[in-house]
């Protein structure tokens, strides 16, 4: 499934460059009975964790626990709170964990998330720049 | 810039349209922003308005405007601190470590409009503005230009324009060209907006005319310019060649009144001879050197037609030949039914007939009006002018342009007339 502009060198030119937080979103495309992403290959993630880590660009990144142990919580006008167990996979994509990185611009992002496992078969990923109020 | 009458005024606009991209790519590098890139550019433009009727148009008028430009916006960050930070911070001057320009030993300035292209087709961007920006800031156009050539009012456009730059500037879309690993992806969707305007301005969606020769024009203009930043590219060669040997068709293609005349009814002697010669040069080189590209393959399509003295004796055999090629590289339901034309051409109606019946089923060509219109041709010529005229009636329900729709009512009430 490695396809070849996977492979291809990332951009890491920061010498000098200020670099912006870019938040990559992975969702699992197609989850399993449980909850938790099908096609995920451990071996592949480990590979990639360690690559983000190793070029300098990793500001945090977690994996969530697989949906079935998801809360949701709403407060409505009185103040009144609501909490239910959910939200489960009606929608195709499930969020599944998430990194934020730091590099020069979308471009270098972009490679990121196309280097990501969780971008192959039916899984995407999805990345927002982090807002920048200080800017 | 309206009306306004005086060689100095025209010399200005003459000038400013063949150096803007030229002006803002040059801005855009230096100071890492569009906005404040359009927003000097023009200034120096109202400047040039007033300085030049009186001192007269500049030897080198391209780097005086560049001069003036970078003079305003170093003017403007003076005035401006936060957004002189907010710069600074990108290190913009400094911290470039792209390839030097290309230096064209004639030209005033450094050709440093690939990285625009290439920002303004960036794949991040809404596909509707990509054309939009190109447009603007490569061809010049002003937003109301921009507006009329897609015939979306004023403000739609304008908002249209301002949500991409918006993009551009918050997620840092790059100004930069992509390196050599990256170019066979990236450059595909170059190529695809510049066809896109090409194909808006010769085959219009909707709208009084049949094409916008405007439209086409600037899409030429463009496709030229990044022929000549990336003349090894071939498939650039082959969407030049592509649009020179469509556009030579193009004046011969609408009848005096507007209305739309065929193929096979055009008079030939009304195509343009030295675009038929320019492309066809092209299309050689474009086919030269490896596997061909999905445009090169479309130029030869194009070489064919305009090579033909007329309908029958086209080379339909080698037409279908390429349109099997066309359809292995960049297989589309459109490609397709073209191909299906182009047996009906070589086979008989009857055979084309089959595989446009067999194409019934793509969603994409369900309201696609030349698929209809293609099968009530075929129908009429097999003599079923019932079914003729219903494909036509659908056709018809469909299509876009005024003279399209005056185009397949002449052919309906035909088809009605019992043969």
């Amino acid at each position: 499934m490695m396809m070849d502009d996977t492979r291809r060198p990332v951009r890491q030119d920061l010498t000098g460059v200020r670099t912006m937080k870019y938040m990559l979103l992975i969702n699992a495309g197609t989850v399993d009975a449980e909850g938790g992403a099908a096609e995920c290959d451990e071996q592949d993630w480990m590979a990639y964790d360690k690559e983000v880590r190793e070029a300098g660009i990793l500001v945090s990144g977690e994996s969530l626990a697989d949906l079935v142990t998801a809360t949701v919580v709403k407060v409505g006008p009185e103040g009144e709170r609501t909490v239910v167990d959910g939200p489960f996979a009606e929608s195709r994509e499930v969020l599944g964990g998430f990194y934020v990185i730091d590099v020069p611009d979308l471009d270098a992002a972009l490679d990121w998330a196309a280097r990501c496992p969780g971008a192959r078969g039916s899984g995407s990923v999805v990345v927002r720049p982090v807002a920048d109020f200080g800017a | 810039m309206g009306a306004r009458a005086g060689g100095a005024e025209r010399a200005v606009e003459a000038v400013f349209r063949e150096e803007h991209g030229l002006l803002l790519a040059s801005l855009v590098r230096r100071f890492g922003d569009l906005d404040l890139a359009e927003e000097v550019a023009s200034e120096a433009v109202e400047a040039a308005l007033v300085h030049w009727p009186v001192q007269g148009v500049p030897a080198r008028p391209g780097a005086w405007l560049l001069t003036t430009a970078r003079r305003k916006a170093v003017d403007r960050l003076r005035r401006d601190q936060v957004y002189a930070a907010r710069l600074a911070a990108l290190q913009v001057e400094t911290d470039r470590s792209a390839p030097a320009p290309r230096a064209d030993p004639g030209a005033e300035l450094p050709d440093e409009r690939l990285q625009l292209f290439f920002t303004c087709a960036h794949p991040a961007l809404p596909a509707p503005a990509r054309g939009a920006l190109m447009l603007r800031c490569l061809a010049g156009l002003t937003t109301p230009e921009v507006a009329r050539a897609y015939l979306v009012p004023q403000a739609t456009m304008a908002q249209r324009i301002v949500r991409a730059k918006q993009k551009i500037r918050q997620a840092r879309i790059p100004f930069r060209v992509p390196g050599e690993d990256e170019l066979p992806e990236r450059l595909p969707g170059v190529l695809q907006v510049l066809y896109s305007v090409f194909t808006e301005g010769y085959a219009a969606s909707s709208g009084p005319e049949l094409q916008r020769p405007d439209l086409t024009a600037e899409a030429v203009r463009l496709v030229r310019i990044l022929y000549r930043l990336l003349p090894t590219e071939r498939e650039v060669a082959g969407l030049l060649a592509l649009m020179l040997l469509v556009r030579a068709r193009q004046d011969a293609r609408t009848g005096a009144d507007g209305e739309l005349v065929l193929l096979a009814d055009q008079d030939r002697s009304r195509w343009d001879r030295a675009l038929i010669e320019e492309g066809t040069a092209l299309v050689t080189a474009a086919l030269t050197g490896g596997p061909p590209g999905p445009y090169a393959v479309q130029a030869a399509i194009a070489a064919l037609h305009d090579e033909a003295p007329d309908l029958e004796t086209t080379d339909w055999p080698q037409i279908v030949t390429l349109y099997d090629v066309l359809s292995a590289l960049a297989p589309s339901p459109v490609v397709a039914l073209n191909r299906a034309v182009a047996v009906a051409m070589r086979d008989g109606a009857e055979a084309g007939l089959a595989l446009l019946d067999g194409l019934a089923g793509e969603e994409r060509l369900r309201g696609h009006h030349p698929y209809h219109a293609a099968r009530g041709d075929l129908l009429r010529r097999l003599g079923r002018g019932p079914e003729a005229a219903a494909a036509y009636r659908r056709a018809l329900d469909m299509a876009g342009t005024e003279p399209e729709r005056a185009h397949l009512r002449r052919m309906l009430e035909a088809a009605r007339r019992p043969a």
